[in-house]
């Protein structure tokens, strides 16, 4: 039971809105009515309808003054992993139990402060460690895509799940996400929406529960490029209460949308053909690669030598910092609190029920890489492999402007499929995760159907601080693919 | 200054360095705004950032940044353009995010060195390993409930540096004289408050025995919490003992971390080797390395005030002042300052003299710090001005200063108001003076015999005229008189 209204884009609404054909509080009960049909698929854990109808109102009465904000009226939904004031924040963890933060992260803030209307926050894998959105303390969401004529439930991916699937089953005109080594693009591929990854620094991290540091980096999910880049206009930009954001201007990203792509040169790495690699994402990439051909680019071979340790380096780094950042929930000052006889009783007790298998598996790992005796030789490491993998990069953009790769090695799989095989499911983010090691900027784009009939996803890689080549070609296969396929039950 | 502990088997030398923990003087924590300022009700100065709430990040404070570079300055030591902030890994109550944000391999400061001033006026130079920034960990506080700990977050976050000496230490005074000099620099350097009572200066000791004349080191054990000037001597002293009894019975010395009871005088072992925590410590990937600009150092030490070495060595010089009269009195920034002020234009020793032993002798009966002096050094001036004039005697000095500490009034209104200027007036003392000799015929024979003795008369004219005679003209009146 979807209405016209939540089918629109982002910037079409935005159009109405500013045409008047449309109020906030119109465009945001429609969304509240789809969110309210479509609660099988679990997408929020929390729904905030009475502060989204305030909020739809307070813009229709901006409007009315003409004093309008960038984003004002369209109602969003956030991932439950940005701390939102006074609102439940979860992490997809039971170990935050009630917890309602006293500050709003800085993203999210910007949205509000562009006057956009929160509907509530998005289900994801337990502290964004996931790419199933199986691991979420709030149960998994379930993919609105299904095979066709098939109902068996599949994953939105992860660990932006429930934003993606918010925004494939058209409860929201955009979301949030989080991406630590591919939970935005990974889940955006699995449901046939765009999110990009913004360059490590781009988005301020203030208010974001952090899973590992030096790679989380928050971003736009939409269903066009358009949306997207709208989106991060808002959010992106410096913030001097995260000191690993930069300090730089904010371009107008939605200009580089529509943008001609003569002469630019896109490398396609040699070392993400990798084995096993299903023929119809070999057959995309060549379909991406002639569309951006026929759209004025030259197409070069290029090589990222170190890609094969990417895995390997991410699973090392991403849970050493985890382990050290999931330290403060401990029972102590907020969320669960499970008393013990002693305090260590008391500790073990609190993160022994809050935190589920694939939390407690990571914190196991980052303890390990980083234990007297073990650090040279795993996370000293991997420090070293990962700047050998940024350095593949910046050799490699010496040969071209932006890089294409297909998002991940598989569409979307059955839900509880790969969950006893931890190595399995981490290989879906085999061609996601360099890019959060490089810090570079990396969007997904629905590129067209698998054999099964779900949506692939094809993922262009940009150099630093260069969202706007990324939007531009981005642009030009979303134009080429012509992806207007609908989740199956939503056609109608 | 060697220092021995005579065992049943022999003579046995300490080795000993010190870490100290000097609490940094700024407004705000080290990675969070919340304010520092001492003494408020629990939990009242903590942010969110202090309180390790989810998704939030630390923000390095730069004038702590700054106060660490002064001190490195000041310690004559490298300053290292680039240091890394890591994480220490534990659990504890009273340390919300689970790690304590500190420097590990990459301080701000490197090796520099503090002269102490040993008793017989030599100098020695103890090594400074390193000076690092770090966060310091709340309060628990175990006797405010009966069945809780209750956390105190205010000092969670405040900036500390960790000044770790070499292991140059041979005696327990040397450990005193050591902090003693490094809390009068940091004093003077305006980065820490030196307060070892509110605990901003904290100290721990790792000491080690060896054989007299021994290269080698002992294993070590770390002393914590010698807290105050006295405790550190006495633990040391306490350690090394223990340490050479249980070598000297065929016992081995286990790396452990002690306590240091001060109630007791003994140390006891609190975490042996086993249970030594693994801090995991890593980079924090929430702080970018620091990176320092050359010019910043320079102006800091452009800016850096004298210190007290240069200050005694100048005092020495431009005064005449003893080894001993320039130290004590360049030991407080305050005191040297008051000195200088109260003796310009008079005589230095003169003042050394008033200050040490009149001034430091009324404020310490007052138990008064020397910035609630009620006698500023303008007042102490014109007092030793109303000696060497005449206008006073030293005695009745002594009883105007007393006056002047009291009241705060000048000497110059004391000595009109109560009539104290000295009689030089002989045709006063005179008659005062024959009368004593006439009334005291034993005394003039003894004085006739051994004029050594003819103090006595000076002494009774004294007493007759309230002091107030000038000693110098009855000496000679009586000299004359008895002609001696």
């Amino acid at each position: 039971m979807t209405s016209e209204l939540t089918r629109l884009t982002l910037s079409g609404a935005l159009e109405r809105l500013s045409r008047r054909e449309l109020s906030a509080v119109e465009l945001t009960a429609a969304h509240l009515d789809a969110m309210a049909a479509a609660r099988e698929l679990n997408a929020f854990i929390t729904e905030t309808p009475d502060c989204a109808l305030a909020m739809a109102e307070a813009s229709d009465a901006r409007r009315a003054r003409g004093e309008v904000g960038p984003l004002d009226g369209i109602p969003l939904a956030v991932k439950d992993l940005f701390c939102t004031s006074d609102v439940l924040t979860t992490a997809g963890s039971r170990i935050l139990d009630g917890f309602r933060p006293p500050y709003e992260s800085t993203v999210t803030a910007r949205l509000w402060q562009a006057g956009a209307v929160c509907l509530g926050k998005t289900n994801l894998d337990e502290f964004a460690m996931g790419s199933s959105n199986m691991t979420s303390a709030f149960g998994p969401v379930r993919n609105p895509w299904t095979r066709p004529g098939e109902n068996e439930a599949l994953v939105p991916g992860g660990s932006s799940g429930g934003s993606a699937a918010a925004v494939a089953a058209r409860l929201c005109l955009g979301a949030t996400g989080t991406d630590t080594g591919g939970s935005i693009r990974q889940p955006a591929a699995f449901t046939g929406t765009v999110g990009l990854k913004p360059t490590y620094g781009r988005c301020s991290r203030w208010g974001i529960v952090a899973f590992a540091s030096s790679l989380d980096q928050a971003g736009p999910m939409a269903r066009t490029v358009r949306d997207c880049a709208l989106l991060l206009e808002v959010i992106a930009g410096y913030d001097p209460k995260d000191s690993t954001s930069a300090d730089l201007p904010v371009p107008r990203f939605s200009a580089a949308v529509g943008r001609s792509l003569a002469g630019l040169r896109i490398g396609v790495p040699r070392e993400y053909r990798v084995d096993g690699m299903p023929d119809e994402i070999e057959r995309l990439w060549q379909a991406g690669a002639a569309w951006l051909r026929d759209a004025g680019c030259e197409l070069v071979e290029i090589s990222l030598p170190h890609t094969r340790y990417a895995l390997p380096t991410y699973y090392i780094i991403a849970p050493a910092e985890a382990s050290s950042n999931l330290a403060r929930y401990d029972g102590m000052r907020y969320g669960l609190r499970v008393q013990g006889d002693s305090l260590t009783d008391t500790y073990m007790a609190t993160r022994g029920e809050g935190f589920g298998a694939e939390v407690k598996r990571r914190v196991l790992i980052g303890t390990y890489v980083l234990s007297a005796g073990y650090y040279d030789a795993y996370y000293l490491k991997a420090q070293r492999v990962r700047r050998r993998i940024a350095d593949d990069f910046t050799q490699g953009f010496e040969h071209c402007d932006a890089i294409l790769t297909p998002t991940a090695p598989s569409a979307a799989f059955r839900a509880g499929e790969k969950m006893d095989d931890p190595v399995a499911m981490y290989l879906n983010d085999v061609f996601t995760v360099p890019v959060n090691l490089a810090g570079l900027p990396a969007i997904s784009v629905p590129a067209g159907l698998s054999d099964d009939g779900l949506p692939l996803g094809l993922q262009v890689i940009g150099r630093p601080w260069d969202e706007e080549t990324v939007f531009a070609v981005a642009a030009a296969l979303e134009s080429a693919a012509a992806f207007d396929h609908l989740p199956y039950g939503l056609e109608a | 200054m060697g220092w021995i502990v005579e065992g049943s088997t022999g003579r046995w030398e300490i080795v000993v360095g010190l870490e100290v923990h000097a609490q940094v003087i700024s407004r705000a924590k080290l990675f969070s705004g919340a304010s520092t300022e001492f003494g408020a009700a629990p939990n009242h100065q903590v942010s969110p950032v202090d309180a390790g709430m989810p998704g939030m990040l630390p923000v390095l404070n730069r004038y702590c940044v700054e106060q660490a570079v002064r001190t490195g300055l000041g310690l004559e030591a490298q300053i290292n353009t680039y240091s890394v902030f890591e994480r220490k890994n534990y659990f504890y109550p009273d340390l919300p995010t689970g790690y304590q944000i500190s420097q590990y391999q990459h301080p701000i400061v490197g090796k520099g060195r503090v002269l102490i001033d040993l008793p017989d006026g030599r100098t020695r130079a103890i090594g400074i390993t390193r000076l690092h920034l770090e966060q310091d960990a709340g309060k628990s506080l175990h006797d405010q409930h009966d069945a809780a700990t209750l956390i105190d977050l205010n000092r969670c976050g405040v900036a500390l540096m960790e000044i770790v000496s070499e292991p140059d230490i041979r005696a327990p005074e040397e450990a005193v004289l050591y902090l003693r000099k490094l809390r009068s620099i940091l004093r003077y350097l305006g980065t820490c408050d030196g307060n070892m009572e509110e605990g901003s200066l904290r100290c721990d000791a790792n000491v080690s025995v060896r054989r007299e004349g021994s290269d080698a080191l002992g294993t070590r054990c770390e002393i914590k919490n010698v807290n105050s000037m006295r405790f550190v001597a006495k633990a040391i002293e306490y350690e090394a003992r223990r340490q050479v009894e249980l070598l000297e019975a065929g016992g081995r010395v286990e790396q452990e971390t002690r306590l240091f009871d001060a109630v007791r005088g003994e140390t006891r072992s609190m975490r042996n080797k086993e249970e030594a925590h693994d801090y995991r410590y890593f980079p924090d990937p929430d702080l970018l390395p620091l990176v320092l600009d050359e010019a910043l150092i320079e102006r800091l030490r452009a800016e850096l005030p004298e210190l007290p070495d240069a200050k005694r060595q100048r005092f020495e010089r431009e005064y005449g002042l003893s080894v001993y009269d320039a130290g004590v009195l360049v030991a407080e920034q305050a005191t040297a300052d008051y000195f200088e002020a109260a003796t310009r234009g008079r005589d230095a020793k003169q003042t050394a003299n008033w200050v040490i032993n009149e001034l430091f002798g009324m404020l310490g009966k007052a138990g008064l710090p020397l910035e609630s002096s009620p006698v500023t050094p303008a007042q102490l001036g014109s007092l030793i001005d109303l000696v060497n004039a005449g206008t006073i005697s030293g005695r009745i000095a002594k009883d105007v200063f007393a006056i002047m500490f009291e009241t705060g009034d000048d000497p110059g209104s004391i000595v009109e108001a109560r009539g104290l200027r000295q009689v030089t007036d002989m045709s006063a003392i005179e008659p005062i003076v024959d009368r004593l000799i006439a009334e005291n015929p034993g005394q003039v024979e003894t004085v006739r015999k051994n004029p050594k003795v003819a103090g006595w008369f000076t002494g009774q004219v004294m007493k007759a005229t309230g002091g107030k005679a000038n000693p110098q003209l009855v000496n000679e009146l009586v000299a004359r008189k008895l002609g001696l």
